[in-house]
């Protein structure tokens, strides 16, 4: 099980501007355990993103985003509604949105951050990953990690060590940065390459109290 | 005031070349190498432990240069230190007296020799260069006052040869606005590759340096093609190579390189020499270059 918190809803407004009408998914599995995933929690995006102008084509709650089959399933009776909408918001951890936007040819936008939580990884059922940074970025790169996909966790765009797209570290991984300017390009949004993006705030890679002592970690030492 | 950087400004064409501190404390052959190309080289780049291979610093070899009367360039890597150390690394440089410094990402550290190494890249090139100026105008990355600012002539690296072009190209177009002054390139042999990105690169207004690596056999040609990134030896320059023996090799790359400099010195501002190793032969290269 991974571990969200919403992003403030200002942070969401700001990279969604210039998206006009948008298609809601929320996770039905991980964030309900951390009490902010499911249908009510899709309501109240939706009622926010309609207070700011924004127009929501639908939404659907998937129990598990990160399950790739599920998620096109459900998808796929939703589908003039997603092609109505010019992105998808996500309310899932990273690994949801990734798997989102690995599925749909669309901006996949995340709502949530993914907090560290040090060692306990979650499962998952897609090949997608996420590091659980605490500040998420895939608006950035249309939906995929630059943090998990780049060796370097580059942010500004690929290194010179990029070799016909593959990896100075490995040559047989795929660079993470050519392959966001690739989709990037086919979605439309290649613009946001452009983007200065500063430096990552390393606290955020560190468990809150909060988080040690209210979740899972806290039930471990109950357990116990 | 940094000479390059005036001599840039004078519309002048700036040579550089590049020396790579010692593994270890025997720094005097590398100062002397540098000291007897001062005549004809302006200024010298200081590799940042390169290819991730621990070595002597950059910054010290700087320092000593500086104090011979030769011109330095910092090399910066993000690899090694994380913002507090390269934040104050650059403010030692200031206060030596090194003004040019030249902003990297940095090899990945399994490339080297200690590749149990943990790998830094708390910041990336672009983001340095942006701190990097920040300090120029007196506060440190997060607003901090300082107390005496530096002075900085930065430069960055840019590819030609990489594909997609266009890549790159945003690239150097974020590096510029976060405050790079000149670029240097990876190292070229195809006349047209160059052209093709000079066409592109020279609307940004800021000089650009051609990279020449001087090509010592056709094994090392070979080895390049295969990997190094964005470097491609066409099959004709390998053969060229290969067709002479062993002893005229020098002779020949000296004859490659000062002819791949005479074509392509007319598109750029400057050319950036890396010899490897092979120093001495700079000056053939650039009476070859006809400069």
């Amino acid at each position: 099980m991974l571990i969200v918190e919403p992003k403030p809803i200002e942070e969401v407004l700001s990279f969604l501007e210039g998206e006009a009408s948008i298609f809601i998914a929320a996770c039905g599995g991980c964030p309900v355990g951390a009490e902010v995933g499911g249908e009510p929690k899709a309501l109240e995006m939706k009622a926010q993103l309609e207070n700011a102008g924004k127009r929501v084509t639908g939404y659907i709650t998937i129990d598990f985003l990160c399950n790739k089959a599920l998620s096109g399933l459900h998808l796929a009776r939703h589908i003039s509604e997603i092609e109505k909408a010019s992105c998808i918001l996500v309310l899932s951890c990273g690994v949801g949105v990734q798997a989102i936007a690995n599925t749909v040819d669309k901006p996949a936008y995340p709502a949530f951050n993914t907090l560290p939580m040090r060692g306990v990884p979650g499962v998952w059922q897609s090949t997608e990953r996420c590091n659980q940074c605490g500040d998420c970025l895939l608006y950035l790169t249309g939906g995929l990690c630059p943090i998990t996909l780049c060796a370097k966790s580059l942010l500004n765009g690929s290194c010179g060590g990029t070799n016909n797209g593959k990896c100075e570290v490995d040559p047989q991984l795929d660079c993470g940065w050519y392959l966001i300017y690739e989709r990037l390009r086919r979605i439309g949004r290649f613009e946001i390459l452009k983007r200065y993006v500063p430096p990552k705030d390393f606290q955020r890679y560190m468990p809150s109290a909060e988080l040690r002592n209210s979740r899972l970690w806290a039930l471990e030492r109950k357990g116990a | 005031m940094s000479k390059i950087r005036e001599k840039f400004e004078r519309g002048e064409f700036v040579i550089t070349s590049e020396v790579g501190p010692p593994k270890g404390t025997n720094i005097e052959p590398v100062l002397k190498e540098a000291e007897e190309l001062c005549d004809r080289v302006d200024a010298f780049n200081v590799t940042d432990q390169q290819s991730s291979v621990m070595r002597l610093g950059s910054l010290v070899t700087c320092y000593l240069l500086k104090q011979r009367g030769l011109e330095p360039i910092l090399q910066v890597t993000c690899r090694d230190r994380n913002r507090i150390a390269l934040q104050s690394d650059l403010l030692s440089a200031a206060v030596l007296g090194i003004e040019n410094v030249l902003c990297l990402t940095g090899d990945y550290t399994t490339l080297g020799d200690h590749p149990q190494a943990k790998p830094v890249f708390d910041l990336d090139s672009v983001q340095l260069l942006k701190v990097a100026r920040g300090l120029m105008e007196g506060h440190d990355m997060m607003g901090n006052e300082l107390d005496g600012k530096p002075t900085f002539f930065l430069g960055a690296v840019v590819s030609p040869g990489y594909e997609p072009i266009e890549l790159q190209l945003i690239k150097m177009e974020k590096k510029i606005e976060a405050g790079a002054q000149f670029f240097q390139t990876q190292t070229v042999y195809d006349v047209k590759v160059f052209e093709r990105f000079m066409e592109k690169a020279s609307k940004y207004g800021v000089p650009i340096m051609l990279g020449i690596v001087l090509l010592k056999s056709p094994a090392m040609a070979r080895y390049m093609n295969e990997n190094v990134a964005g470097v491609t030896v066409p099959e004709e320059l390998i053969n060229e190579l290969a067709s002479v023996s062993r002893e005229d090799r020098p002779k020949k790359s000296v004859e490659i390189a000062g002819r791949l400099i005479r074509q392509m010195k007319d598109m750029c501002q400057g050319v950036h020499i890396m010899p490897l190793g092979w120093d001495k032969y700079v000056p053939a290269v650039l009476d070859e270059a006809g400069l």
